[in-house]
């Protein structure tokens, strides 16, 4: 080993060591940020490590320089600005962006090096080829399209829920299969077809798939991306991108995994099952509600006020209405009135597991009550009032009672078991399942219709006029 | 570095990223993922080494800076979004002392 080659292998090895502390890490609470930070360091690290050993072999030339710092400035500043002007409440659609850049990435890099070989070509280097261009691919229209379909950009055409998309899915698939053998056999002008058919294969899946699945398939994009990278690492021979890509792509199915567990949903039946709502209309589910209390703001805050414990359960509604610190305000009045106010967060509250903490804790709600399902199922009985705030499917007793329900089977918080149960929503449309909420026509919940945020800003004033919270 | 070396470095990678993740509280999937996510942006070396071997061809230079801008849009953006999030826990025990 020559010096340079040493030097690299210590700043790898350090790297690698590093990448997987800082994975580690990122899964606590209390180390999660200094893991990112060590994370992002190790990267950098890295870095560092891949241009000591150029400069200290071949050298790198000017040119070389130039299109490196370009892209590195136009790439990061981009990013940065993104990264810091973007609300939380679209965290999902941004990393889903950022996901299918990393895709695009990797097919670049195999693209370049296969029609500018860089090294002696082999059998090895145009198979990682292939493959980094068909992940790449499907990574970045997949991450595209789900980018789209939770901004509401995209719907779910007609089209794609019958029969035909598994055709039109398995001809792009046996497409991209030709075009590798092909590839393969040193046909280097099919490289296009690969790269054509994988985009549209990647379309081809994730159009159909429904929006109350998207943070799955994200998270598998997720995963796919790291594969991207580790195949991108047999096409320049870097052990560092294979390790690092593979990290990534494990530790992304295991959180798919973990996702599909909060839904009740198999993979299998997320990637293929198509949308449920498509399901729901055929099944006895569907159908018109019989029995709605609505409410006035007023009632919601008597009742609030005579209330020992509130419950609190935040949706994507809430999320979506940026009534996280209206919300906050409510609580505080209610709290300094000795009402017990917790938050049941259901595994997949707002749009990806997590996402309703990280707005709440946006609000500086206390860690303490933020309060998981299986917490906070059993103390639902002994609850006198439950705000359901633009939370739907997670409060269905369908999920509970209906076996023919598309959702049975799903873990629920069950809200039902209060006393009283509120539900803050601007309409009887039905949740992103697109199923009818049986809860709605339960005697003890009450509807308020009305813009989450407009709703708690009447009930903080109706609170006022009650006097709650005012010592 | 043989073929099969690379293999055994792949396979022990992903039961590496399978250990990694155990248990993971809820309320840091988002983050995790994010992380992960930017971490993943790793191929900006596949791109760099591209750039630096391209000796003077100026299409793949070209290719090679795009991949390595895509990729550092991954990278950057993806780590300032997770401090973004995380920053928000960091914050409690704090406020609460």
């Amino acid at each position: 080993m020559t010096l340079p080659e040493i030097i690299q292998f210590v700043i790898d090895l350090l790297a690698v060591l590093l990448l997987a502390l800082g994975i580690k890490g990122l899964s606590k609470v209390k180390s999660a940020r200094d893991a990112n930070r060590l994370a992002a360091f190790a990267m950098s690290l890295s870095v560092v490590g891949l241009l000591s050993y150029y400069l200290g072999t071949s050298g790198i030339a000017i040119q070389s320089w130039i299109w490196i710092i370009i892209g590195s400035i136009i790439g990061s500043l981009f990013g940065a600005i993104l990264a810091k002007k973007v609300p939380m409440t679209s965290m999902p659609e941004t990393v889903a962006l950022f996901n299918g850049c990393g895709g695009m990435s990797s097919l670049l890099v195999a693209l370049g090096v296969a029609i500018f070989p860089i090294s002696t070509s082999s059998l090895i280097n145009q198979v990682s080829i292939s493959v980094s261009i068909f992940v790449g691919a499907i990574t970045f229209t997949g991450s595209i399209v789900a980018m789209a379909k939770l901004q509401g950009w995209l719907s779910t055409p007609g089209w794609t829920q019958s029969k035909v998309r598994h055709f039109v899915n398995i001809v792009f698939a046996v497409a991209s299969l030709i075009a590798f053998f092909d590839l393969i056999n040193g046909n280097i002008g099919s490289i296009w077809l690969l790269v054509i058919v994988s985009f549209l294969l990647g379309i081809g899946v994730t159009l159909p798939i429904g929006g109350a699945d998207m943070p799955v398939v994200i998270s598998l994009l997720n995963s796919y991306s790291g594969i991207a990278a580790a195949a991108a690492g047999f096409v320049v021979n870097s052990q560092l991108l294979i390790i690092a890509g593979a990290m990534v792509g494990a530790a992304g199915l295991i959180l798919t995994q973990v996702m599909c567990k909060g839904m009740n949903r198999s993979l299998v039946s997320v990637l293929f099952g198509g949308s449920l709502s498509a399901q729901s209309t055929a099944s006895s589910s569907s159908g018109e509600y019989t029995n709605i209390t609505s409410c006035s703001v007023e009632e919601c805050a008597l009742t609030l006020e005579a209330a020992n414990k509130v419950i609190i359960v935040p949706g994507y509604g809430l999320a979506v209405a940026q009534a996280q610190h209206t919300l906050r305000e409510v609580t505080k009045k209610l709290e300094q009135n000795g009402i017990e106010v917790v938050y049941a967060i259901h595994p997949v509250a707002g749009r990806m597991p997590g996402h309703m903490n990280v707005l709440l804790a946006e609000a500086d709600v206390p860690y303490e009550q933020l309060k998981e399902m299986d917490v906070v199922n059993p103390d639902f009985p002994a609850t006198d009032v439950v705000l359901v705030l633009g939370a739907n499917d997670v409060v269905n007793p369908q999920a509970k009672n209906d076996s023919s329900s598309p959702l049975y089977g799903m873990p629920v918080l069950d809200v039902q078991e209060a006393r009283t149960v509120f539900v803050i929503k601007r309409g009887m449309s039905a949740g992103y399942s697109g199923i009818k909420n049986d809860l709605f026509d339960l005697p003890n919940t009450s509807m308020v219709f009305g813009d989450a945020k407009k709703v708690l800003n009447d009930l903080i004033g109706e609170l006022k006029d009650l006097g709650v919270g005012e010592k | 570095m043989t073929f099969i070396n690379l293999l055994w470095v792949l396979l022990l990678g992903s039961l590496l990223g399978l250990e990694l993740i155990g248990k993971v509280p809820p309320t840091l999937h988002t983050p995790l993922m994010s992380g992960a996510n930017a971490i993943s942006g790793i191929t900006m070396l596949a791109a760099l080494t591209c750039i630096v071997k391209a000796e003077g061809n100026v299409p793949l230079l070209i290719i090679g800076s795009v991949s390595l801008g895509f990729a550092l849009f991954n990278v950057v953006g993806g780590f300032f979004v997770t401090d973004r999030m995380l920053a928000m826990f960091s914050r409690k025990p704090s406020n609460k002392k």
